[in-house]
């Protein structure tokens, strides 16, 4: 759905963006992470086809994003950095107005922005000037725009910025049932925990190059090392010794504690588990200790640059 | 056919409703629109009443009569002044508050957005203006039963429909430079006060009842109105508006851009010659071709002037010149290196002020500066005539010797600064504004430097040492 080749742009006297390779396939979430001025906006420029590419190829639902800039541009969703939208106009008509862009006939216009407005709770405020919304609103209004022509591909950048708790988990949840066969969706975020939350992929860039991609779940393999684990007994060891599989290393131990990494965890949690069981200690709990996102992004954006 | 064409403009409308809709929604322009349209008009009723009545009592009506037609045209222009806040407020406002990038991100094509916009900023005022028109007229039909003859009525209308394009179209390309709708203001004047120029000129055709030359004013309206939509055109594309983050003038990158384009990778005087002079000509060709046209028209259009101001023929005759004509040329530093360089240092402020001049003006006056001598040839070939000097005659003689060197350099300098203006209208693809016009100046430069200084540094040798012999020779039987 989408997919970059050595993707570069330059600006008067620096590469803003400097060979970057994507793949996003349908049904995928990927996650653009990085600090500001890192990149993530004009890469997403070029795959709106409103920035030329100074090297390199893109495909956007199949289209080039040189040869083919309306389809491409018909084909994606875009919520950007900062809402842009008309104060003076009320939401509903907004929406029309943009649905008309999207050359969508009246019917189907007026049933999706009803449809959009009702599921982010905003057909109450339809009439009203989008000058009277809150930021939240506005967030919410800049979304459904987004999925007004109901695009294959979404480009969010900062989708839940500004926006409360109960509207971010309503916005995350609509991401979440965005995602489907037929759609590929590309967050640009700094919030690591949401990137972590509904992304299959995450990129990271600094300085207009990937540092960083892969699953989350390979990226915190490559930037924290293997999986760990922590046993936890119903007493204290008592000095009791631990015996680990060559396949396990022992990290730190407690009173009542003790925590391994493995890569294998497969075959040697189950022999740890039977053998803690064997010297007959009173395991109360084997489980694998959490890892979050942005440990691997501190760790991949403070590595020094190559 | 027809349907994709509607199809196309359908989508320029799209914007424009949107656009007018807007307008309505905004105090701070419908308000000076109401009153401009309703109370101005009347004021100037009530202006041209008055006036009138003045005039009649000291017995020069004639000025009433001037004034009434003269105050026709400033009704109609008042209101459509406001299109240049409404373009402005359209193009770099939407820009500064990030609008523009959602729409931006639609399937719309450029021109669609453009256009729409344009029409957008132009319709509200131009109805406006017209409604004005009305109000004025039917104000001074019953006060002091004036009635405009029919084909002024078309002028100010059409006047009133080109200066309302002419702001536009201006207020976009000043759009295109700026990112806040505070800069856009300030570059503004670049349209103001040419168009308060250009409405003097208008009061003086109006006063004088020289209603004809308002036709070659609307024309040479329609003509840079034309050139200014062109480069608005080139201008709004997603490329240059999202692209530009900042105001920022960038020197390292300016100097850097010019340099290469300059030097390229010549590494020597003769390489640079070989590559990079004879790179520029060949870019040169399509406005050297256009130079040689225009150079033909302005040879035409002198020596229909000599009919037109005519020179005692008495005092004309240049045969058999005789020793104190040739002292007298001796005295005015002829058959001198002083003069020589004279002439060449006048060369060079020509080309100066030429290409300055072209900078501002799509390359239009530079040209028209660089055409003045061929006129001036033409002129006094026609003129020489008269009294019995064949033009070939006169040409060998007095223009030949230093022309055959002066004349290519004229024709160059003038198709490269119709190249810096052209690529202003229309950069080349895939480069921006800027990239485009830093080349064509390292393009002038290189052929400048390279063909032109040295061509009018011989002809000003050749025109002070050897065109007079040779005048004398040839004409002195």
């Amino acid at each position: 759905m989408i997919e970059t080749r050595d993707l570069a742009k330059r600006f008067d006297n620096f590469w803003a963006v400097d060979g970057i390779n994507l793949r996003v396939e349908a049904g995928q979430v990927l996650a653009l992470l990085g600090p500001n001025g890192a990149g993530k906006t004009t890469t997403v420029r070029m795959l709106t086809s409103i920035l030329r590419p100074t090297r390199g190829q893109a495909f956007v639902a199949g289209y080039d994003v040189v040869e083919e800039p309306a389809k491409v541009r018909a084909s994606v969703g875009i919520l950007t950095e900062h809402h842009g939208l008309y104060n003076r106009m009320p939401a509903m008509e907004y929406l029309d107005f943009f649905g008309k862009a999207y050359d969508l006939d009246l019917e189907t216009r007026r049933a999706r922005s009803q449809q959009l407005l009702q599921e982010f709770g905003l057909f109450d405020s339809g009439a009203r000037r989008i000058a009277e919304y809150s930021k939240g609103m506005r967030q919410k209004l800049a979304l459904a725009r987004a999925l007004l022509h109901n695009p294959p591909i979404l480009l969010l950048d900062e989708p839940t910025s500004a926006m409360d708790p109960e509207s971010s988990h309503l916005v995350r949840n609509s991401i979440r049932d965005l995602r489907s066969a037929s759609r590929a969706i590309v967050i640009c975020t700094h919030n690591l925990a949401e990137a972590e939350d509904l992304a299959d992929q995450i990129a990271i860039i600094r300085q207009g190059k990937i540092i960083a991609s892969g699953t989350p779940e390979a990226l915190k393999k490559q930037y924290l090392g293997p999986a760990e684990y922590e046993v936890r007994f119903g007493a204290t060891l008592n000095g009791q010794p631990i015996n680990l599989p060559a396949s396990a290393r022992l990290c730190s131990m407690g009173q009542d504690w003790f925590r391994f990494q493995t890569n294998s965890p497969v075959e040697a949690n189950p022999l740890i588990l039977k053998s803690l069981l064997d010297q007959g200690l009173p395991v109360l709990g084997l489980y694998e200790i959490p890892r979050s996102v942005e440990q691997v992004y501190i760790n991949a954006i403070s590595a020094p640059q190559e | 056919m027809f349907a994709s064409i509607s199809k196309q403009v359908g989508g320029a409308l799209i914007i424009t409703r949107r656009e007018v809709r807007d307008q309505f929604r905004d105090w701070r322009i419908i308000f000076p629109i109401i009153v401009l349209t309703v109370f101005f008009p009347a004021l100037m009723n009530f202006t041209a009443r008055r006036a009138v009545e003045f005039v009649e009592r000291y017995g020069a009506p004639i000025v009433g009569d001037r004034l009434i037609p003269f105050l026709l045209l400033i009704v109609g222009f008042f209101p459509i002044s406001v299109s240049l806040v409404i373009a402005l407020e359209s193009f770099v406002g939407e820009k500064e508050r990030r609008s523009i990038e959602p729409l931006l991100n639609t399937p719309l094509q450029d021109w669609q957005i453009f256009s729409g916009k344009l029409l957008a900023a132009l319709v509200p005022p131009l109805i406006a203006s017209y409604l004005g028109i009305t109000v004025y007229l039917i104000g001074v039909y019953y006060q002091v039963d004036w009635k405009p003859p029919a084909v002024l009525f078309v002028q100010v209308l059409i006047l009133t429909l080109v200066q309302a394009l002419l702001m536009v179209s201006g207020a976009i390309v000043v759009s295109s430079q700026a990112t806040s709708v505070r800069s856009a203001n300030l570059l503004a004047s670049f349209i103001i006060i040419p168009m308060a120029l250009l409405i003097q000129a208008e009061a003086i055709i109006m006063f004088w009842a020289s209603y004809d030359a308002l036709w070659w004013i609307i024309l040479g309206q329609v003509f840079i109105a034309g050139l200014l939509i062109r480069t608005g055109l080139a201008h709004f594309n997603r490329e240059e508006l999202l692209g530009k983050e900042i105001d920022a003038l960038n020197i390292g990158w300016i100097y850097h851009q010019f340099k290469d384009a300059f030097i390229g990778g010549s590494r020597g005087l003769f390489q640079w010659y070989r590559m990079e002079v004879r790179g520029a000509f060949i870019r040169l060709r399509t406005p050297i071709l256009i130079m040689v046209l225009v150079s033909i028209a302005a040879y035409w259009i002198g020596s229909q002037q000599a009919q037109v101001f005519v020179l005692p023929v008495e005092y004309l005759s240049v045969r058999n010149p005789d020793q104190s004509l040739i002292q007298g040329l001796d005295s005015i530093r002829f058959f001198s290196v002083g003069g020589a360089g004279t002439v060449f240092l006048h060369n060079l402020r020509a080309i100066a002020l030429a290409t300055l001049l072209g900078l501002f003006s799509f390359g239009v006056l530079g040209i028209l500066i660089m055409m003045l001598p061929i006129t001036i040839i033409g002129y006094l070939a026609e003129t020489m005539a008269a009294t019995g000097l064949p033009p070939l005659t006169f040409f060998t003689a007095l223009v030949l010797p230093h022309g055959v060197l002066e004349i290519p350099a004229i024709l160059l300098t003038g198709a490269a600064i119709l190249r810096l203006g052209a690529a202003m209208a229309a950069p080349a693809y895939g480069k921006t504004i800027g990239e485009s016009w830093l080349a064509a100046l390292a393009d002038w430069a290189k052929i400048v430097v390279g063909l032109v200084v040295p061509l009018f540094l011989g002809a000003a040798f050749l025109e002070i040492f050897v065109t007079p012999r040779v005048a004398i020779w040839l004409l002195g039987g």
